[in-house]
């Protein structure tokens, strides 16, 4: 442990896994949709951007509410969850990564779209005619150019995941060790008066915060490489 | 050698609002066909078709036997498989990658690694830009990257080519040699070869035939004796451009 005298820092630990867990998943899925809103031929694109940003928008706990009824301990989904894999979805760790998913979620897919259409289509074409299938032409070309917004999209998701706390709360709950993430923690510190604990914890996930954004800042200047 | 069939009818939205279209009916042999016509008459458009870019609402293109395309039996066969050359008026290198790289791109994935890369090397040897291999797009000069782009173009054993305005960018010292190993290297493939082109100049020293289109529709369609000037040649292309997009039919007649 971190040698800081009497904090506990397994509620940050535990922050830390559910993001990185996070960011991977919204990163395949949300980079996949990204690359589906920056395609020319698309429909509703304008409708299903908004309906994958709304996550950003909308009141935590509606948002929470929502997936409560969606993949709770009785809905379909958390029933099949259980059966398959024998915990649940919600009041558990796998619920602080879903809450920190939807966190990352639109945050990601809204870099990717921006990156993706930054690449100049006369490339891809290029691939193309080039022999290039559009698997390969995507791999090769789109996500290496894309490359810098992607990886700006996937840390502001990180850290977006890192910080929840509204949602966290509503589908995993505050059980202290399992489900208690590092802004849970803090609150329960203010709550319970333990200053120094709480000021410790906050000074930590800002610090985190700006560097995570000033590396992004870095990767969105012009001429930036992956 | 196989001759490319073209017929294409394409209706596309203009970047001004208007609808634009392009309606074409003819075959291309191996050899150099220079593609002129005014600025928006639809010559980019026709490569696209051609490449597998741009689907016309109805039309058919194939090479000898081989169909690529026919709208009226829902048969395309896609990009990729058409192993068409194509030099985008950009060129189109890939930033990412060095020369090498760039030109390796092309080749058959199945080609062993230190076959692929002395192929690549011997391309731009023949190019004239070997010095070029590890270094990234960025660094080369507008006659470097086009012959860059050539040889990535060439190392498919393409079996259409297209050059879309591949000189427009260089000037004329670099651009004299460039057109004579660029009609080279075409014979040398013995494929049908387009080039559009806006310069007579250009036109008088790679084509063995010219089209010319307008409005959508080929204009004139011969020999460049017959249809271009004899007198303009590289000394004013700035004068030739002009002769051509204010007064196409005095210079090139129709049929």
């Amino acid at each position: 442990m971190i040698p800081w005298p009497g904090v506990d820092w397994d509620p940050l630990f535990l922050s830390l896994e559910a993001a990185t867990i996070a960011t991977l998943v919204a990163g395949i899925v949300g980079i996949g949709l990204g690359a589906l809103l920056a395609w020319p031929r698309m429909i509703a694109r304008d409708l299903l951007d908004a309906i994958l940003a709304a996550p950003m928008v909308m009141p935590p706990t509606v948002l929470g509410y929502y997936v409560l009824v969606a993949v709770g301990r009785k809905s379909f989904v958390g029933t099949a969850w259980r059966d398959l894999f024998g915990t649940d979805l919600t009041f558990t760790f796998t619920g602080v990564v879903l809450a920190a998913s939807l966190g990352a979620f639109p945050m990601i897919v809204k870099a990717a779209r921006t990156a993706f259409q930054g690449v100049d289509p006369t490339l891809v074409a290029a691939a193309r005619t080039l022999g290039a299938g559009p698997v390969r032409a995507f791999l090769t070309v789109s996500i290496p150019l894309a490359a810098p917004g992607l990886i700006a999209g996937l840390m502001l998701g990180f850290a977006r995941g890192l910080g929840d706390f509204g949602v966290t709360l509503m589908i995993a709950g505050d059980i202290p060790g399992e489900t208690q993430s590092a802004p849970l923690a803090i609150y329960d510190h203010v709550q319970a008066g333990r200053e120094h604990d709480a000021a410790v914890m906050s000074i930590v996930l800002t610090v985190g915060a700006v560097a995570i954004l000033y590396l992004v800042n870095r990767l969105a200047r012009p001429g930036a490489e992956a | 050698m196989a001759t490319l069939s073209v017929r294409a009818e394409v209706a596309r939205r203009g970047p001004a609002g208007g609808t634009f279209a392009l309606e074409v009916d003819t075959t291309f042999a191996p050899g150099v066909t220079c593609i002129m016509g005014p600025s928006g008459a639809g010559k980019s458009t026709l490569l696209g078709v051609i490449a597998g870019l741009v689907t016309p609402g109805r039309g058919r293109v194939a090479l000898g036997d081989e169909v690529w395309l026919d709208t009226d039996q829902r048969r395309r066969v896609p990009v990729h498989k058409r192993h068409v050359a194509y030099l985008f008026q950009s060129l189109a290198l890939f930033p990412h990658l060095n020369a090498i790289h760039n030109v390796e791109y092309s080749m058959p994935r199945g080609t062993p690694r230190r076959e692929r890369h002395a192929r690549a090397h011997a391309l731009l040897e023949r190019l004239g830009v070997a010095h070029l291999a590890h270094r990234r797009p960025r660094t080369f000069s507008g006659g470097e990257a086009q012959r860059v782009a050539l040889a990535r173009a060439l190392a498919m054993a393409p079996r259409v080519i297209l050059l879309d305005e591949p000189f427009s960018a260089l000037d004329r010292a670099l651009k004299i040699p460039l057109i004579a190993l660029v009609r080279e290297l075409a014979l040398e493939a013995g494929v049908p070869t387009l080039a559009v082109t806006h310069s007579i100049g250009e036109a008088r020293a790679l084509a063995d035939r010219v089209i010319q289109i307008a409005g959508g529709r080929v204009a004139a369609d011969g020999g460049p004796d017959q249809l271009l000037p004899a007198r303009v040649a590289y000394r004013d292309d700035r004068a030739d451009e002009r002769a051509l997009e204010i007064t196409p039919a005095p210079i090139l007649t129709r049929r």
